[in-house]
């Protein structure tokens, strides 16, 4: 017995309409492929008939070959004659052929980068409105909360509270630290040109109270909790739980977005208090040991720096973020397609709008009070 | 005759622009088991999620008795919505809740039972489906039968006058699946409770429903109304070949 040659080869054949198509050589999927016949050589043909050799596709490479020629011969209106085939091929491929490809694709999935810039545009425009509804409803939902008609568990308030207020402490502190410190030496470095070092103790206080602690303690909850909200309640559309809810004429607003957004509400302001305070202690640190000045002094500085209003408006501040961190981790959860990819798209966009908010916000926030001169 | 529990006139349905039926119209009487028909992917979720005031028709109507759902104020929606007990493909437990708060949840929202009289509910609903002593168990901790026979015990809690289920039996190993069969028949026989389910799976619950709609995937609309067991003998084909599971006719 003669061993087969060892590459894949193709013999096109053509007799009158008829193309004979003989396959030989073990086909693998290492080897380079045959090329199919090009456009110009299926005119005039109405046949094709395919044969090959026994045990010459060890690993479907020549099934994948021949079902490619096929496609092409049906395309071109050819009758396809298998006969010649060994039969395990053969009834593979009337298996593969018995049903049409689907023909109108769904996007492609993998588009250019101009074309994925182009839908983000479009994407982003036209969330606009869907966010303007979202916030409808949102405020709806406050307006029955303030009339004692939402109802939600208020078990399930105290946990919230509870994973995002005083389970932030530890990462809170930590970056609060660290900016006090970056802002002291910032400063202390220029202020030191003219002798005022005494003045780190002004910048701190109230670049920490004013602005920058609720800055950082915003950040920290849109990674933090935006993410985990959008998560928490895009697993629950994808379970159809919140299907379940509104079956039952409950509210998904009342009862999952209300309360986390309270519990964010009455969370941040105590952060951002405690980011300023630990802000200040850290450029405290610095001031003192590095820069030469005395605690006293420093703790003076502080106290005459820091007004009620910087306080009031660092809180307000926070809380402003806070509910933005709230309603976008919400949102896009509302928002989750029914797939475990779409959990985790809510998520990045829970965050990403997060910040984007943040950022606006605090770009606004800034211009009113200066213009108000608080 | 009776008037129907629940009506569909001219319903067409559709996301967005695509439309997934049109021309919908049958009937659900009072007591039915009625079971929503057709291949896969052609709507019959669709259809489940109009009937249960999820999804808003493109045009047409689905009335209950004499109140026209859609054009009810939500006050009046919430309140038909609560004749219902929905059981979902997945079962749709609250993940956060254990079992027996699933079951108190709706109990909680929409009575003013007593804590004795809800916990009493509880452990006669989940002893109904066989899961007496699972009160405290979170649904992570339960096997998928588990959570299907959970999610009919909350569907329950209410006493509703409609049970809507998609696709009970799927995902079931048998002896679930024909479990939760018995269970449901059992049910209608004990409350008279109106049944719709999407079904194609469950040959003795075939065996008892008395009405049905078929879709059909390619006309988008439905190609027959019935008792399954007439349609099986004298429907069009499509439906005769689909009852027969293809055998030839
Ligand atoms: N959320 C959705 N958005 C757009 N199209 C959908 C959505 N859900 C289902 N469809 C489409 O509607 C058709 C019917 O779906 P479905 O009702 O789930 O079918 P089935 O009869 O299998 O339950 C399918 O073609 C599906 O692609
Ligand atoms: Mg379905």
């Amino acid at each position: 017995m003669n061993t087969p040659p060892p590459t894949a080869h193709v013999e096109f054949d053509r007799q009158d309409t008829l193309l004979r198509v003989h396959c030989s050589g073990t086909w693998d999927w290492n080897s380079p492929q045959p090329a199919l016949p090009d456009a110009s050589a299926w005119a005039g043909l109405t046949r094709v008939a395919l044969s090959a050799d026994e045990g010459g596709d060890p690993d479907g490479a020549l099934l994948a070959w021949l079902l490619g020629l096929c496609r092409v011969a049906a395309g071109h209106a050819l009758s396809i004659d298998t006969a010649g085939l060994p039969s395990g091929p053969q009834k593979l491929l009337a298996l593969a052929l018995a049903v049409p490809p689907q023909t109108d694709h769904p996007d492609d999935p993998n588009p250019g980068f101009f074309e994925s810039l182009g839908k983000i545009s479009l994407h982003v425009w036209s969330d606009l409105p869907l966010a303007l509804a979202f916030t409808g409803e949102v405020v709806q939902g406050l307006g029955r909360m303030l009339r004692g008609k939402a109802r939600f568990r208020r078990r399930e308030l105290f946990w919230l509270i509870e994973a995002n207020g005083p389970r932030a402490l530890p990462i809170a502190s930590l970056i609060s630290f660290l900016v006090g410190t970056i802002l002291a030496y910032m400063g202390a470095v220029q202020l030191a040109q003219f002798g005022a070092q005494i003045y780190i103790a002004d910048l701190v206080a109230i670049g920490m109270v004013r602005e920058i602690g609720a800055l950082m303690t915003g950040v920290i909850l849109a990674g933090r909790t935006g993410a985990a909200y959008a998560a928490q309640i895009g697993t629950m559309q994808v379970n159809e739980e919140v299907d379940a809810l509104r079956t039952l004429g409950i509210s998904p607003i009342d009862h999952l977005v209300l309360p986390r957004l309270l519990a964010l509400v009455l969370m941040v302001p105590l952060l951002t208090l405690y980011a300023g305070v630990v802000g200040i202690i850290a450029g405290m640190l610095i001031a003192t040991t590095v820069f030469g000045v005395g605690l006293r002094e420093y703790l003076h500085e502080t106290v005459l720096a820091l007004s009620w209003t910087h306080i009031l408006i660092g809180m307000f501040k926070g809380t402003v973020y806070g509910a933005l961190v709230a309603f976008s981790g919400c949102w896009r959860g509302m928002q989750c397609g029914r797939s475990a990819q779409a959990v985790g798209e809510a998520t990045t966009s829970a965050v990403v709008t997060s910040i984007l908010l943040i950022t606006v916000s605090a770009s606004v926030l800034t211009i009113v009070f200066q213009r108000l001169r608080w | 005759m009776t008037s129907p529990i629940i009506s569909v006139r001219n319903l067409t349905m559709a996301y967005s622009d695509n439309v997934i039926q049109h021309d919908l119209s049958f009937d659900v009487q009072q007591g039915d088991i009625f079971v929503i028909m057709g291949g896969s992917g052609c709507g019959k979720s669709t259809l489940l999620r109009h009937l249960i005031g999820l999804q808003r028709p493109a045009t047409g109507s689905v009335s209950y008795g004499q109140d026209d759902f859609w054009a009810a104020s939500p006050d009046a929606q919430d309140q038909l919505k609560r004749r219902f007990g929905v059981l979902f493909q997945a079962g749709a437990l609250w993940s956060s809740l254990t079992l027996a708060e699933n079951v108190a949840l709706p109990l909680e929202e929409f009575t003013a039972l007593s804590r004795e009289a809800i916990r009493a509910i509880i452990a006669t609903k989940l002893a109904l489906v066989g899961l007496a002593g699972f009160e405290n168990y979170y649904p992570a901790e339960i096997s998928g039968g588990m959570k299907k026979r959970a999610a009919l015990a909350r569907a329950m809690a209410l006493n509703p006058d409609i049970l809507f289920f998609d696709e009970p039996s799927a995902g079931l190993d048998p002896l679930s699946s024909r479990r939760l069969d018995d269970l449901i028949l059992q049910l209608r026989d004990s409350l008279g409770t109106t049944i719709v389910l999407v079904t194609h799976e469950l040959p003795s619950i075939f065996a008892v429903a008395n009405n049905s709609v078929f879709l059909d995937a390619d006309t988008k609309t439905m190609i027959a109304t019935g008792d399954p067991k007439t349609l099986a003998q004298h429907g069009p084909d499509g439906v005769r070949s689909f009852l027969s599971r293809g055998e030839p006719l």
